[in-house]
């Protein structure tokens, strides 16, 4: 590696498109969009243009986001969705990711497969295809029917009445947790992988029981894994839009939706550009909050 | 009176047998050695003690309970892992209090018995670091003090020198007999090097293919090997083949190639083809014609220096390749001999062993 910092012409070849990329795709739109947020409608020949945007460096945007209590409470609300949705992300992948890791290595090459195989398919047709499976006569509700027949309660309490499973926060976080299930399920197969067996059977052999040793070898060793899954789930799901405009409905709305709807519908791109920075503050915020919980207890970033 | 008891213990991995009928009598306060190439099982023998691993058949006896199905966080066994196995996520005292914290023991007692331990392996003042920061040997202690703070009736050790350099290593073995003999505990270790279990170990149990071999003292195993395999695995040896032609009391004639008709001291019953063993180092080289039964003359084809000894390699005109370690106990020992040299090799009936083949 020193080489490569000595030969500053193969360092910059290697680094050069990256670097490029990052800024002028990147960088450049984001300082557009910031800059965006402190603009307002031009006003040309004395009437308000419908497309036209004047950079005046107003606060007048952020001010009607944070003075509106219909923004924050949005805000908020779509931080409880994610939340509740990567801890569901969590709480499901990390025996699968310790399923996969545990098994033969030719099976488990498989199971990876079978984790990344919904990416083969566009995110607007899995997420139709959730419509499918929770809409009243879609198919949990007929499963359920049927075991409601198949035990004869219909004779007791009447005919079944199929469960209201979609256009609620229920079937936001449902789909949420299956979209983005694969980018918890990878993070934390790679650190559990990695987990020397030998602290387990140390653990064991120390007296711990399997529960003991869980809680506090294997979690604190693969919590690198944790942190990144957590991460990488929970930032997409705060600015998501398409999963909340399907299945979510009109009671069940998240920041990426109002966002979405002031870029397009309403045209109004430097209040969208407000309420973007707003969320994107709002994620500073988690990153910042994790470096300091981290630090206290002594884990690697 | 035995610590443990191994009886008749078989482990198979589907087809492969790990280990194949083990009987074992480790007595208490012994310091044991499991002593093997790599892959003759002496590991999932170890595994089976701590309970990682359950028999396949047969029985293992901890001070006369029936632990083969125990689970290992209730045996009264601790280990030494090979790879130590020192929980990086916590600093050393908490490694070595974490088998006393998850068992129930009161803060107080388990920091004082850490702290103490701790200056039993010579690592008190250690306590707040991370492991990040302790060279190999001082993590290999830390790994034996979280063991025996538990205050084990067996520690078991896992190849535990094989990560340190020669010197630390010779050290390290001294330095865990005497901390054998000052806690009294049975400690049982597996090893591939022979120095470690000649050095350490008040018996050895040698294993080869999954099938223990011999069991005896060091110098048993190297003075009296049971067989061709326990002769050859530990220290060198020369082999000799011939049959049987006659025996006495006490004595055994055997026919041997190169030698003609010697006769050997030896207990017990031989018959038919058989090796006659001998130690490089029982072996005298001269110049002249030696008055002795079991000599042979041929011409040195190569000499390695090792300082304070040199090993040496005889061909004779037919017959097998001798080797032959002499100690250079002048300056000018090696002066008295070159490759090239014809040379008389001679040795004593009494040093002479006999094996089946």
């Amino acid at each position: 590696m020193e080489s490569y910092h000595r030969n500053r012409r193969l360092f910059w070849l290697l680094a050069g498109p990256g670097s490029f990329w990052l800024l002028f795709f990147f960088l450049v739109p984001l300082g557009i969009v910031w800059t965006l947020s402190f603009g307002e409608k031009a006003v040309i020949d004395g009437q308000i243009s419908i497309t036209e945007t004047e950079i005046t460096w107003t606060l007048a945007n952020y001010l009607r986001a944070l003075a509106d209590p219909v923004y924050l409470k949005i805000i908020w609300k779509s931080v409880w969705i994610s939340v509740f949705a990567t801890l569901l992300c969590l709480l499901i992948a990390y025996p699968v990711a310790f399923l996969i890791s545990f098994t033969s290595p030719r099976r488990q090459a498989w199971l990876l497969l079978a984790v990344i195989l919904p990416f083969w398919i566009n995110l607007l047709i899995r997420t139709y295809a959730l419509i499918a499976v929770f809409r009243t006569k879609g198919y949990v509700n007929f499963t359920l029917e049927w075991i409601y027949n198949g035990l004869w309660l219909d004779h007791l309490f009447g005919a079944f009445q199929p469960l209201e499973l979609l256009y609620n926060n229920f079937a936001v976080v449902a789909g949420l947790v299956y979209v983005f299930m694969p980018f918890m399920v990878l993070p934390l197969y790679a650190s559990i992988e990695r987990l020397d067996r030998s602290m387990l059977e140390a653990s064991l052999d120390l007296g711990a029981g399997q529960f003991t040793t869980f809680l506090r070898v294997t979690v604190p060793l693969t919590m690198p894994g944790i942190i990144s899954g957590v991460i990488l789930v929970f930032i997409p799901s705060l600015g998501s839009f398409l999963t909340a405009d399907l299945l979510g409905g009109t009671n069940a709305t998240m920041i990426g939706n109002v966002i979405e709807r002031q870029f397009k519908a309403a045209n109004d791109w430097p209040f969208g550009a407000a309420l973007s920075f707003l969320l994107m503050y709002v994620t500073f915020g988690a990153l910042a909050l994790r470096a300091v919980i981290s630090r206290q207890s002594g884990m690697p970033a | 009176m035995s610590m443990i008891s191994i009886r008749s213990l078989t482990k198979t991995f589907g087809t492969v047998i790990a280990v194949d009928n083990a009987c074992i009598e480790i007595r208490a306060n012994e310091f044991f050695a499991v002593l093997g190439p790599s892959g003759c099982g002496k590991t999932t023998l170890l595994r089976m003690l701590a309970g990682f691993e359950i028999p396949t058949h047969g029985q293992i006896l901890i001070d006369n309970h029936d632990v083969s199905e125990m689970p290992p966080n209730l045996r009264p066994v601790n280990m030494v892992f090979q790879s130590y196995a020192v929980f990086p996520h916590m600093t050393v005292l908490d490694n070595v209090r974490y088998g006393l914290k998850v068992t129930g023991v009161a803060a107080k007692e388990a920091r004082q018995r850490a702290e103490e331990t701790l200056e039993m392996v010579q690592l008190s003042g250690f306590g707040s670091r991370k492991p990040e920061q302790l060279s190999g040997g001082q993590r290999q202690r830390v790994a034996l003090a979280r063991a025996l703070v538990k205050r084990p009736k067996v520690l078991l050790l896992d190849e535990p020198m094989s990560a340190l350099d020669a010197k630390l290593r010779e050290q390290m073995q001294l330095e865990l007999a005497r901390l054998q003999e000052d806690v009294g505990i049975t400690f049982v270790i597996v090893t591939h090097d022979q120095d470690e279990a000649l050095s350490m170990a008040d018996r050895i149990a040698v294993m080869n293919d999954g099938k223990v071999e011999q069991i005896a003292t060091p110098e048993e195993l190297y003075e009296s090997p049971a067989s061709r395999f326990v002769a050859d695995f530990i220290g060198k040896v020369n082999l000799l083949d011939g049959h049987v032609v006659g025996a006495g009391t006490n004595t055994v004639t055997v026919d041997v190639a190169h030698l003609g008709q010697v006769s050997i001291p030896h207990q017990g019953h031989a018959s038919g083809t058989v090796s006659l063993a001998v130690r490089p180092e029982k072996i005298r080289m001269d110049s002249h014609k030696p008055d002795s039964a079991l000599r042979m003359n041929g011409r040195i084809v190569d000499w390695a220096y090792y300082g304070d000894s040199s090993h040496i390699f005889v061909q004779p005109e037919d017959g097998p390749r001798m080797s032959v370690t002499i100690q250079n106990e002048t300056r000018t020992t090696i002066e008295n001999a070159d490759r090239g040299d014809h040379v008389w090799l001679s040795w004593q009936p009494g040093d002479t062993l006999i094996l089946d083949r």
